[in-house]
């Protein structure tokens, strides 16, 4: 064995690359393009850099947009809020536009990894990751969030359904980047619910579950949503599911029955983290409990 | 790789440094600048030990590249103690017990001198909630807690010095 090729076993650091800072969106959109496959945009870095230190990639050219400012906005629109993709984490957690207009994306927000994760860790590299569990994408997923992507001379907005292909795998094209995520508002009076399990606090959801609930006058499901992480190679919301609520009286007895509905509705697969089985388990368990928080925070019982 | 002149401040002071882009800033801190106080644990992000603080956020030098530093503010556990005086955590931590073998020791202050500055009264879950995020295999982190705590209140009443 010789030590110069093996050394990354030793020591974690990265291969070598030419590092690029472009100042504006154009100018980072060109040597993206320039490079094709050849080049990773670098966002937070507390995904990429790990997988560089460890040499799981490779990128021959790093362009990094932590200068490029106008990937960094929170702008509301009449019937949503949209994040440029390098909006950190706890800019996330600390926005007061945010906690007024769709609350269960700041309160999410405190879940990530940890306060020197969330400082540096960008909604738009967590997007474009599209790792399964994480909460991005599982957020995403469950309000069919507007992905707004670019290259040079050109932009294209996706659904969230649209733009989650598998693990790890998005609609982005090489030389492509996300640039936004266009969430719509929750109505007022409309609750939410996120839940997750994981065995270490910080660590990324075995199962997550997040849900949203707006009633009717009479107190009666007007609007479910329902979705689950770590279940499959992305989000899988229960669209049929959570419709076919309409019209009933939420409480224990009908997310009872809605968590074992979810539990059947998926296929998860087992790994070292968690077999098949405690997936299921865990998002029944995980359901019922976000349903239950969703109801508590709708307007009536607020 | 050909090697180039990074500048970067650290410590309010600015250093021109030649290093490769792909040098991370912990290794900067501490083979180039010859800081020692950060600590390289894990070197992917997830034992907390390399904490700095970047425009007065806490961030971890071992997921930062030098190179990334060059309009940023660095700041490291060498200058949290003023003109030979412990700074409230630090006394707080020598006083509890809150450190054995000292290496996770520095990623914590840091983290937490942001973190009160932010938060000058925290709970005991919300101490334990931003903890988390730094592995110390010696205490059981219940002394860390309550050095934090007792920081928290001195910050409180005789200021962040």
């Amino acid at each position: 064995m010789r030590w110069g090729e093996h050394a990354y076993l030793l020591a974690m650091k990265p291969a070598p690359f030419t590092y690029h800072a472009p100042a504006s969106l154009d100018e980072a959109l060109g040597l993206l393009a320039a490079h094709g496959e050849e080049a990773r945009p670098l966002a937070g870095g507390q995904s990429l850099v790990p997988m560089m230190n460890m040499r799981i990639a490779r990128p021959e050219h790093l362009v990094d947009l932590n200068g490029v400012a106008e990937l960094s906005f929170l702008r509301e629109e009449a019937d949503a809020v949209v994040v440029g993709a390098l909006v950190r984490h706890a800019e996330i957690e600390r926005s007061a536009l945010l906690r007024r207009v769709a609350a269960l994306l700041p309160c999410v927000a405190e879940t990530i990894g940890h306060y020197a994760i969330r400082t540096r860790g960008t909604i738009g590299g967590s997007l474009a990751l599209a790792d399964p569990a994480a909460q991005w994408p599982l957020l995403a997923m469950l309000l069919d969030a507007q992905l707004t992507s670019a290259r040079p001379g050109g932009t294209r907005t996706l659904a969230a359904r649209d733009f989650f292909i598998d693990i790890f795998t998005t609609a982005l094209e090489p030389g492509e980047l996300l640039v936004s995520a266009s969430f719509p508002r929750l109505a007022p009076d409309e609750g939410w619910g996120y839940r997750r399990f994981a065995r270490r606090h910080g660590d990324f959801a075995i199962v997550a579950a997040a849900a949203t609930l707006a009633l009717d006058g009479a107190g009666r499901i007007e609007r479910l949503r329902l979705a689950l992480g770590g279940v499959g190679g992305t989000p899988v919301v229960l669209d049929a599911l959570a419709s076919a609520q309409q019209g009933r009286l939420p409480g224990p007895d009908i997310w009872e029955e809605v968590a074992g509905s979810a539990a059947r509705a998926i296929d998860p697969s087992g790994d070292i983290h968690a077999s098949a089985a405690l997936r299921r388990e865990l998002a029944a368990v995980l359901t019922r409990s976000a349903l239950g928080d969703a109801l508590a925070r709708t307007g009536a019982h607020r | 790789m050909s090697k180039s002149l990074l500048r970067l401040r650290v410590n309010g002071e600015t250093h021109e440094v030649l290093a490769e882009p792909r040098k991370l800033l912990s290794d900067v801190l501490r083979e180039d600048l010859h800081l020692t106080g950060t600590h390289v644990g894990c070197e992917h992000g997830v034992c907390g030990a390399c904490t700095v603080l970047v425009d007065g956020r806490p961030a971890r030098s071992c997921l930062i590249f030098a190179v990334q530093m060059a309009r940023h503010e660095v700041t490291t556990i060498e200058v949290v103690a003023q003109s030979g005086r412990l700074a409230h955590l630090q006394q707080a931590l020598h006083e509890t017990h809150g450190l054995q073998c000292g290496f996770c020791t520095p990623g914590i202050i840091m983290t937490f001198e942001a973190y009160l500055a932010d938060n000058p009264a925290p709970s005991e879950a919300q101490i334990r909630e931003v903890l988390s995020g730094n592995l110390c295999r010696c205490t059981g982190y219940q002394n860390i807690v309550r050095a934090v705590l007792a920081a928290a209140a001195r910050r409180r009443a005789e200021g962040p010095a």
